[in-house]
């Protein structure tokens, strides 16, 4: 990469693309995300499962909401994460764009798959099914599988260079389902119902029940967040070991002890 | 061209090439993958003969009976333009209402669906009881007034 002499050096964003300087930015920032995490999340729980309404039609069950809708958020939001990630690693060949994309995925997997758990727990009394094969389920499945799909891939490729390449090839082909998911229920019959919230109509919630699910949304996206950059670190260290401040960042606890 | 403008280019035309991919693959599943038809649509023909589909729409007002036999559930399956007989021997959902959506599998058997399995369709609104309550009340008052304004438009034509 070129140097990048002019300006102030926080202001490059290709600073922060070195893995020598984002290790300790990332671990700065974890206890600020992580804490964010815990206080969004207990609002959010405390909102939605003390204080907001029951459903109308739906009774008590409905509360199973707060969980399902910020998991399913999550899971397309990191998979689009992914995908950009991934192209920035194609085209600037930088190598952290692609330890990001692999940090982020099993925290999107984690997602889909409570996405999916507890849609089928919902299902259930609601619907009188666990599952069935419309449009939504099925493309939501289909999510789940390209993230263990691409976990997999890249972790049987020994060589780093080749791993990231061929990950980032596949979390691009991938994302083309993400608006498939979205848009499933406008699109088909589906026994899933359609967005509660949405650009044209706003919301049709009830606001405390709204608000909730946006706090546990938040809280959603800063745990994301804080798994992500703790794994991009661990990433670091893992292909970094040769380098000499890895193994200086490595000694210092051996001294003191 | 610089090695990463080529590797630009060459990533954006691969997104170019899969978006249309995409939107090839979604037109044709739009047309072939139907998860339920509507009343109309079988009435029109459209649904599979000889094979199980499923039916969906709203359980009509009023609609609901038990059968002599004691076990089979019949209702009617609208989508206010054409009805739908349904006969099903099994415990219905939760959320099985008249007045709200439902997804039936089965087959279309002499003008009868004979349903093997029925789901409930929950619509995206949420609010408390009370605010619904207030939302049937309008839309009760709003029946009135239209059919009260109709009476007395009728009433002036006769005149």
């Amino acid at each position: 990469m070129k140097p990048h002499a002019d300006g102030p050096r926080w202001l490059n964003i290709f600073h922060f693309a070195s893995p020598y300087q984002f290790y300790p930015l990332a671990g700065r920032l974890i206890p600020l995300f992580a804490t964010l995490a815990v206080l969004l999340a207990m609002a959010g729980l405390w909102l939605g499962f003390a204080i907001a309404p029951a459903d109308a039609q739906q009774g008590e069950g409905y509360r199973i909401i707060f969980l399902h809708v910020p998991t399913s958020w999550m899971a397309m939001l990191i998979y689009v994460a992914m995908a950009f990630w991934s192209v920035m690693h194609l085209i600037l060949r930088t190598r952290l764009s692609a330890m990001m994309a692999q940090a982020l995925a099993p925290t999107g997997a984690l997602m889909a798959f409570l996405s999916l758990f507890t849609g089928a727990l919902w299902g259930k009394p609601m619907w009188g099914t666990w599952w069935v094969w419309d449009a939504r389920l099925t493309s939501m499945l289909l999510l789940f599988f390209l993230y263990l799909g691409f976990i997999a891939l890249t972790r049987s490729i020994d060589e780093p260079d080749r791993a990231d390449k061929a990950g980032s090839v596949l979390a691009i082909v991938g994302v083309f389902n993400v608006p498939v998911i979205y848009f499933s229920v406008k699109w088909w019959n589906t026994l899933h119902q359609g967005a509660s919230i949405s650009m044209e109509k706003g919301s049709t919630m009830a606001s405390t029940m709204l608000i909730a699910m946006l706090l546990m949304s938040l809280a959603a996206w800063m745990y994301a967040i804080t798994t992500t950059l703790s794994r991009v670190r661990n990433l670091i260290l893992q292909r970094e070991a040769r380098t000499r401040w890895v193994q200086e960042l490595l000694a210092i606890p051996a001294n003191k002890a | 061209m610089t090695p990463r403008r080529k590797r630009a280019a060459w990533i954006i035309g691969a997104l170019i090439a899969l978006s249309l991919v995409t939107f090839f693959i979604v037109n044709a599943f739009r047309q072939n993958l139907v998860f339920f038809y509507s009343p109309t649509q079988i009435i029109a023909g459209e649904a599979p003969k000889n094979s199980a589909f499923r039916v969906g729409g709203m359980v009509a007002e009023n609609s609901l009976a038990r059968a002599a036999d004691g076990v089979t559930m019949q209702f009617i399956i609208t989508d206010t333009a054409q009805n739908i007989p349904v006969q099903y021997r099994g415990i219905l959902p939760d959320l099985f209402k008249e007045g709200k959506g439902v997804v039936a599998q089965g087959r279309w058997e002499n003008g009868t669906f004979i349903a093997s399995e029925v789901l409930a369709k929950h619509d995206e609104n949420y609010m408390p009881p009370e605010a619904q309550e207030a939302v049937n009340q309008a839309h009760q008052a709003a029946a009135k007034n239209l059919a009260a304004s109709q009476a007395s438009q009728h009433n002036k034509e006769q005149q």
